[in-house]
């Protein structure tokens, strides 16, 4: 089955935006709309099927973190379709609806609620998600009295604790200090040999490299490399290597 | 599976294929998901993705209510305190002015103030929710009318205790509760829809042009003139009165002032026009949002 599965998408957006009402309307009586369009994805196709790890990898601004929102129908593409199907837990940033008035317990609950899962669901998972993060002395203390560090482990034990059958993660490795990286990676480890679908963004190859076995190369909004991930990263290296930054 | 669960299910099988418990989440989930560009919202499925999202809505009520207040000592409590200061005001400084045309004075202005406020608070606080939750849109997908849902729906909470507030200012002054005031849930129906659907409208397109929302807000507090609430409307001159009545405003308060103040059930030429009114702009509301809202991340 494929789980994700885009056909010619592009998004893009205007490239100067009308902000303002006086501004529409002088545009469209001037009638000088040339259409300048950035395109953050152009004509993108591509499948991927239930089980599989992906890796994307490509610069800062090349689409990657678009590709996933579009995978997680979180924005409609410009052109093309997207279809997802069953569950898509998208993780694209750590800590997205923390509430920092609220408590730790309580953003957990949140949390879940945003991803679409039951009070009663996250309840079942509470004690589960605590142990993970380590942070059971705080976990009743309003956000706002959390470390970064602290925050970045409750957002990601919630985001993985969850059920998915595909989980979307964007660039969430860099945080925390060694051992919870450590340990971040044996649970997406777990994700994978459980039979889950993962789409992992990351800029550290060697990552890549050890967790998935397909991986995309997107470059400007176009996927240039889609294929086994020591071929694609060996590809990419070169490129970078050639033209650094 | 809670309670709406069978709701869901029937709803589900209508029109989304079949629906699965995934291990036992709670969330019914959906066999498939299509975003085709240039396609907007599908009332059906924002429906379904609201029905998943329950959960998400309570807690965005809960935080509604709750949030703002935390810091402070009296905590909830301002819920009621804000809006009485406020209506203290303004029966102290109109009541000399218009006493002579109402008897309880206050009991006239309050039934219809607490629909306005109502109306009025809903409107803006829709278009905050979108533009504070704008970071939250691109990062989760969440069903785009969630946070103007649930400022209707918390709205309508602050409402129910402004009205429990005016009864027992009624009973202190010595103002009759009628007994047509069993019609009350009907006239709120009405006005949360209404309101429902010019929020969805309102928001929709102050995401796109920021004015929008300094417009509203500098607008509303000229339309609560234009409206009688602190004013009979008789006091305005026969031949201006239609002038005046072309505020749809005057009805949806009306529905809510006539059990409350007068004790009497709304004529039926108001509640038509009300109604009218008020699936109206719950129709020209969605028809607007379901098709500025797939682009609303370029501009969040």
């Amino acid at each position: 089955m494929n789980v994700i599965e885009l056909q010619g998408v592009s998004v893009r957006y205007r490239e100067e935006r009308i902000r303002s009402l006086k501004e529409a309307v002088i545009r469209s009586v001037t009638a000088h709309r040339k259409a300048g369009y950035f395109y953050s994805l152009h004509d993108v196709s591509l499948t991927i099927r239930d089980g599989e790890s992906v890796g994307i990898m490509g610069v800062n601004g090349a689409g990657k973190s678009t590709l996933l929102r579009v995978a997680a129908g979180i924005i409609s593409p410009s052109e093309g379709i997207a279809i997802s199907r069953g569950t898509v837990a998208p993780v694209l940033a750590l800590g997205t609806g923390f509430e920092s008035e609220l408590s730790g317990r309580e953003n957990i609950l949140f949390n879940g609620a945003l991803l679409g899962f039951s009070r009663r669901y996250m309840r079942s998972r509470e004690e589960e998600i605590i142990a993970f993060s380590g942070l059971e002395a705080f976990i009743d203390a309003p956000l706002r009295t959390y470390s970064t560090g602290m925050t970045a482990r409750l957002a990601f034990a919630v985001a993985t604790a969850i059920d998915a059958e595909t989980i979307l993660l964007d660039e969430i490795l860099a945080v925390g200090d060694a051992a919870f990286q450590r340990q971040c990676q044996e649970r997406i480890g777990r994700f994978v040999s459980s039979g889950a679908t993962i789409v992992l963004v990351s800029h550290d190859l060697t990552t890549l490299e050890s967790m998935c076995s397909r991986a995309l190369w997107v470059s400007d909004g176009r996927v240039v490399a889609d294929g086994p991930t020591s071929e694609v990263a060996a590809k990419y290296r070169q490129a970078n290597a050639k033209s650094p930054g | 599976m809670n309670r709406s669960g069978l709701l869901r299910l029937r709803a589900s099988r209508r029109t989304w294929g079949v629906p699965s418990d995934v291990a036992g989440t709670g969330a019914i989930r959906f066999s498939e998901r299509r975003s085709v560009a240039g396609r907007p919202l599908d009332g059906r499925d924002e429906l379904r993705d609201l029905r998943v999202h329950g959960a998400l809505l309570r807690e965005l009520i809960h935080r509604d209510l709750t949030v703002r207040y935390k810091r402070s000592v009296l905590g909830f409590l301002w819920t009621m305190l804000h809006p009485l200061l406020l209506m203290l005001i303004f029966v102290v400084v109109f009541s000399a002015m218009f006493r002579g045309q109402s008897p309880h004075y206050e009991t006239y202005f309050l039934s219809a103030y607490v629909a306005w406020n109502f109306f009025s608070q809903t409107v803006v606080s829709s278009m905050a929710s979108v533009a504070w939750n704008g970071a939250l849109m691109k990062r989760v997908r969440v069903p785009p009318s969630i946070f103007t849902l649930s400022s209707v729906l918390s709205g309508l909470f602050n409402l129910g205790l402004s009205l429990i507030v005016l009864f027992s200012i009624m009973l202190v002054v010595g103002s009759p509760l009628h007994a047509a005031l069993w019609f009350l849930p009907i006239s709120l129906l009405i006005v949360g829809i209404f309101t429902f659907g010019i929020s969805l409208l309102v928001t929709a397109v102050s995401v796109f042009f920021g004015d929008v929302r300094e417009m509203v807000q500098a607008g509303l507090p000229a339309l609560m003139y234009l409206t009688p609430i602190i004013y009979p409307i008789s006091i305005i001159p026969d031949r201006y009165r239609w002038l005046v009545k072309l505020n749809p405003l005057v009805y949806i308060v009306e529905t809510v002032r006539d059990p409350v103040y007068y004790g009497i059930i709304p004529a039926p030429m108001t509640l038509t026009i009300a109604s009218v009114l008020s699936l109206g702009s719950l129709a020209i509301g969605w028809m607007v949002f379901r098709h500025l809202a797939p682009r609303f991340h370029a501009h969040l």
